[in-house]
């Protein structure tokens, strides 16, 4: 069958998308929570203040858990997590200056997050991902020229601390992926 | 700076149709880089897109959503307010469904929507129109086991944007789907049938062919119209990518 097609996300999905703690996917208190955090520019060099970005991690046994967007049944509001399920899901708006962050676990079973971009005057979202363990190759990784590769590794800040920029056009433009 | 008029963004688009006719007329998705919506210039990469073949990709597997993240009433968008919505009352349902015809079960759909005058509850919409105490326009629902879902709303108005001068939308619904892989994932947009704007629309016209264009648009359907209450629309969705189950003989 013949796929429907994709249209922007446009700028006004803020009160209909993000959702309370959608960027906190790892436990409440977690010990071996970390944080990923950065912009996301266009091709100008400037941030872009209504991207959506969403993340995916597989938890245990490869499979998502529902209680992302809890639901409170008496006022209709979010509820937010329950605080001990690891859904595997995020999502989060870039603020005004573009910046963004999450709390989440390491990935396991695959060394990357996977996420996924939408932002007005994207027509079609994007694919990539954010490689954490710097000495991670597969064939994705070792099929790309150096400074290419390097679009997909977090920087290391600090112990727990992962930055990953997005860069939709330019020279230091993220790798973008292709599923089809 | 001076606007594009709408001449000149229709003259865009008659090109760019004119190339996807005579190259295969078979583009579904729109070109990220469509240049009459002007905002994608700056936004899409210029790189091609990096395939990736790994059977165990993460991306194969995708979120759940479950009984906690919808409450009944989500799926009612002129409800949860103090009255009653203004505008035309509509039912709006489908289903979901992957490449090779199976049904999407279970998942979730998001809807957002501007009001009947054509405003979104948004603070950074200043369209001179007016909010509606009693609309919001988002809402969300699980697929039911046939891949089914349903929303009740009132019909969005056309409003104007800055893309060019004399830029109005088309009245619109704003989804968001998921499926079993994220690879599915899918946000677009539905349209209503018969809307004069159509052609001036350089987002929906940013699908090049007329047939993938057409699956933007949704049906009316009388059998759906609720006597004394609601008109009924049916729109269908057929999510793109491949899952870890998906195999081409499935095509």
């Amino acid at each position: 069958m013949h796929p429907t097609p994709s249209q922007t996300v446009g700028p006004f999905y803020g009160y209909a998308l993000p959702f309370p703690g959608g960027g906190e996917i790892a436990p409440a208190g977690h010990p071996d929570a970390i944080t990923v955090h950065g912009h996301v520019y266009d091709g100008a060099g400037a941030p872009i203040p209504d991207a959506l970005l969403e993340f995916w991690q597989p938890g245990d046994g490869r499979a998502g858990r529902p209680g992302s967007l809890r639901r409170d049944p008496a006022t209709g509001g979010f509820a937010g997590r329950d605080g001990v399920t690891f859904t595997g899901f995020g999502r989060i708006a870039t603020d005004a200056d573009g910046h963004w962050a999450i709390r989440t676990l390491p990935p396991s079973g695959a060394p990357y997050l996977s996420v996924c971009v939408f932002a007005r005057g994207l027509l079609h979202h994007l694919f990539t991902r954010a490689y954490l363990d710097p000495d991670a190759t597969d064939p994705l990784l070792a099929g790309l020229a150096p400074e290419r590769r390097a679009t997909l590794r977090t920087d290391r800040e600090g112990p727990r601390t992962h930055r990953f920029d997005i860069r939709l056009q330019g020279p230091e433009e993220t790798v973008f992926l292709d599923f089809r | 700076m001076t606007l594009p008029t709408q001449h000149d963004i229709s003259q865009e688009i008659a090109q760019l149709v004119a190339t996807d006719t005579a190259t295969s007329g078979t583009a579904h998705h729109p070109d990220r880089g469509y240049a009459p919506y002007r905002s994608s210039l700056l936004r899409h990469p210029r790189q091609p897109l990096v395939a990736v073949g790994d059977p165990d990709a993460a991306e194969l597997r995708g979120p759940v959503f479950g009984t906690t993240d919808v409450t009944e009433l989500d799926a009612d968008l002129t409800r949860g307010h103090t009255g009653e919505p203004l505008g035309e009352r509509i039912t709006v349902t489908g289903r979901v469904l992957d490449r090779g015809g199976r049904p999407v079960c279970g998942q979730l759909v998001e809807v957002w929507q501007a009001n009947a005058s054509g405003r979104y509850a948004h603070q950074r919409d200043q369209h001179p129109a007016p909010l509606d105490p009693h609309f919001t326009g988002a809402g969300r629902c699980l697929t039911d086991d046939q891949g089914r879902y349903a929303f009740t709303t009132i019909k969005p108005g056309a409003y104007p944007w800055r893309n060019h001068h004399n830029a109005w939308r088309p009245a619109h619904i704003h989804f968001s789907l998921f499926g079993t892989a994220f690879t599915q994932r899918l946000v677009t947009q539905m349209y209503f049938p018969g809307d004069p704007l159509f052609p001036y629309d350089p987002i929906l016209q940013s699908v090049t062919s007329s047939a993938a264009r057409a699956c933007l648009v949704a049906t009316y359907d009388h059998d759906l119209t609720v006597p004394e209450w609601s008109l009924g629309y049916r729109w269908d969705i057929v999510l793109d990518g491949p899952t870890a189950t998906w195999t081409e003989e499935d095509h």
